[in-house]
């Protein structure tokens, strides 16, 4: 890369930077991924408990000391379980886009750049995924392969594919008319190259909006699964999971029902504010 | 429009046989025997094993078995229960009505309350009351519909004690099923109070799967209702002086509605996804309970039979919506 390309994009880093700081909503977002992250990254250090250790003389314990978000049925620490909880959480974000995104974008562009019978079965292939609620197809997979965290966040993946591959398609059919791919044909861009280096690289910012909230579906998702009881076995400490196993207590022992969705509900928000914030950064246009 | 109709048809033909090849992978990319699977049974003898096999057709190629499979659906056979040995289809339409009584119940309760809040954020612009509004909504996307069921059942069952936990009726009355419709069912029999008991069931399972629909809705609105704000037609009706009540619910309101009717068919899928979740937790007899069941019975032919039907019914709504804003919108119709 030459040095003015360098500095053209650091400066554009540095308008989205600004862009996306404007936004109450995205730096929000990004406090809460921020915490979350502290969390995760700290857990054995914040962690007052071991979060798989029964203290039997400690059952449903409320909030207090030395449990400070009290205990659950088996006299687990409800902090501790929530601290790793925030590590399983992170990685079923980042497992679950990722294969969801690469998987997705790959289709997306082989559909975009070409014309009849692939692009067809890509696309009905697709129509066929959104025509079931995704939690029912996530469901449905799950009871294929059987329970458990792995075939939960496969199922997951799977279940955003759609969206990648609708979304990369597009962009890539509208840039692929431009001068610029024309240009690289011309001078004996090879298809692979045009597809990955040429184009591709220019249909990345919508992808980037969708990955940053296809986290959050993937958490809620995933935690929906473990909740039904297909997703993370116990004694994992996934927040769905213990939810799940806290159901029972719901008119008994309110903190072990509240805690975990909380811890839920504040990740996803986070995501999805930061998702709200990169497209009003990223894409002007779509800014209302 | 006639085109228009034939080409959103021959999609939806398209797609449907695509969901039946979905359906019967699921059975046949199970890992396992297909006789032990069909037949919730181990350890079946094996002249027995092979008199099934070649009774079901299982011994033959995939593809023929697969024509089979597709002749009986388009005959309306889904198969039976595993558990219950009834018919696929008839306890789906059992399970129906509930299912629809709810959805229709929090896809209500989404509009009524979604729309006017997304209409006033836009009015307001950039005020505290549009930034709560839209904060709310976010919240309410953002909610894990499975614990916000949770807090609704502690908040006002269990603190409060004015809603009931679970099913749909108090076991004090009996309904004799007329439509499948709870409440319409309760206010025929004319019994005294079980109207009023089938609607506080009601309640709480409607709010719990309507939030995400009505932030949804919100944020539709509020983005639609704002383009449409600054469209030319919209000042035009300013400046000749119209009062702000008919500018933006006649001029604005009827155009920004086009994008929200839209969103709304699209939620009904989410709200199939939604009910699995509502379903188990308030142990509503419907068929998204249904559905988890089968998974942990092993139902294989239930949970087949009816991911297809919800398919089936999502697509036909999804179509329906297609054709509705192509009707009110002939810039849709004139573009496929």
């Amino acid at each position: 890369m030459s040095a003015t390309t360098a500095a053209a994009l650091r400066l554009q880093l540095r308008g989205f930077c600004r862009h996306y700081a404007s936004g109450q909503g995205g730096m929000i977002g990004l406090l809460l991924v921020g915490l979350l992250l502290l969390a995760a990254a700290l857990a054995p250090v914040l962690a007052p408990h071991d979060p798989l250790v029964q203290a039997r003389d400690a059952l449903l314990r409320p909030p207090g000391w030395p449990y400070p978000l009290g205990t659950d049925d088996v006299g687990r620490d409800v902090l501790a379980r929530l601290l790793y909880g925030a590590r399983l959480s992170l990685a079923v974000g980042v497992i679950v886009v990722t294969l969801g995104s690469l998987a997705g974008t790959l289709l997306g562009v082989l559909a975009g750049f070409s014309d009849g019978l692939v692009d067809g079965i890509v696309m009905r292939l697709m129509d066929v995924l959104l025509a079931l609620p995704t939690l029912l197809l996530a469901v449905a997979i799950v009871a294929v392969l059987g329970p458990g965290l792995q075939h939960a966040m496969l199922a997951v993946a799977v279940v955003q594919l759609p969206a990648f591959v609708r979304l990369t398609r597009a962009s890539v059919r509208a840039e692929r008319r431009r001068e610029y791919v024309a240009a690289a044909r011309m001078v004996g861009s090879g298809r692979a190259r045009l597809m990955f280096r040429t184009v591709l690289p220019n249909c990345m910012a919508p992808l980037i909006v969708q990955a940053s909230l296809c986290f959050s579906t993937a958490i809620l998702d995933t935690a929906a699964l473990g909740f039904l009881g297909l997703g993370a076995q116990p004694p994992t400490p996934e927040w769905g999971t213990m939810l799940a196993d806290a159901l029972q207590f719901v008119q008994s022992a309110w903190w072990v029902v509240t805690f975990p969705g909380a811890a839920i509900l504040l990740t996803v928000l986070g995501f999805n504010l930061i998702g709200d914030g990169l497209r009003d950064a990223l894409d002007p246009r779509l800014k209302r | 429009m006639p085109t228009f109709v034939l080409s959103r048809l021959g999609m939806v033909a398209i797609t449907l046989f695509g969901v039946t090849i979905l359906a019967f992978a699921l059975i046949h990319a199970l890992p396992g025997d297909p006789v032990e699977l069909m037949f919730g049974e181990r350890g079946i003898d094996p002249e027995r094993h092979a008199q099934l096999m070649a009774q079901f057709g299982l011994d033959r190629p995939l593809l023929e078995q697969y024509f089979s499979y597709l002749a009986r659906v388009l005959h309306g056979d889904l198969g039976r229960s595993l558990v219950t040995h009834q018919s696929v289809l008839t306890e789906f339409l059992t399970l129906f009505p509930a299912t629809v009584e709810l959805a229709v119940s929090a896809m209500l309760v989404a509009v009524l309350v979604g729309l006017p809040a997304g209409i006033v954020a836009a009015i307001r612009r950039g005020t505290a009351t549009d930034y709560g509004l839209m904060g709310l909504a976010l919240t309410g996307y953002s909610m894990p519909v499975f614990w916000w069921a949770i807090l609704l059942i502690l908040l006002f069952s269990v603190t409060l004690g004015i809603t009931p936990v679970s099913s749909r009726l108090d076991v004090a009355y009996y309904i004799q099923p007329v439509t499948g419709f709870m409440l319409i069912d309760s206010w025929l029999s004319g019994e005294p109070g079980a109207f009023r008991s089938a609607l506080s069931h009601l309640v709480l399972p409607a709010l719990a799967l309507g939030t995400i629909p009505m932030a949804v809705i919100a944020r539709m609105t509020r983005s639609a209702m704002l383009e449409v704000l600054g469209e030319d037609y919209v000042r035009t009706a300013r400046a000749k002086g119209l009062s702000p009540a008919r500018v933006v619910g006649l001029h604005a309101l009827r155009n920004a509605l086009i994008p929200v009717i839209t969103i709304i068919g699209l939620q009904v899928g989410a709200l199939f996804g939604g009910a699995v979740l509502t379903e188990t937790i308030f142990a509503w007899p419907g068929v998204g309970k249904w559905l988890i069941e089968s998974v942990n019975r092993r139902d294989y032919p239930v949970l087949q039979g009816g991911m297809l039907l919800i398919a089936a019914i999502i697509i036909t709504v999804n179509l329906l919506v297609d054709l509705l804003s192509g009707l009110i919108n002939p810039r849709i119709r004139h573009a496929a």
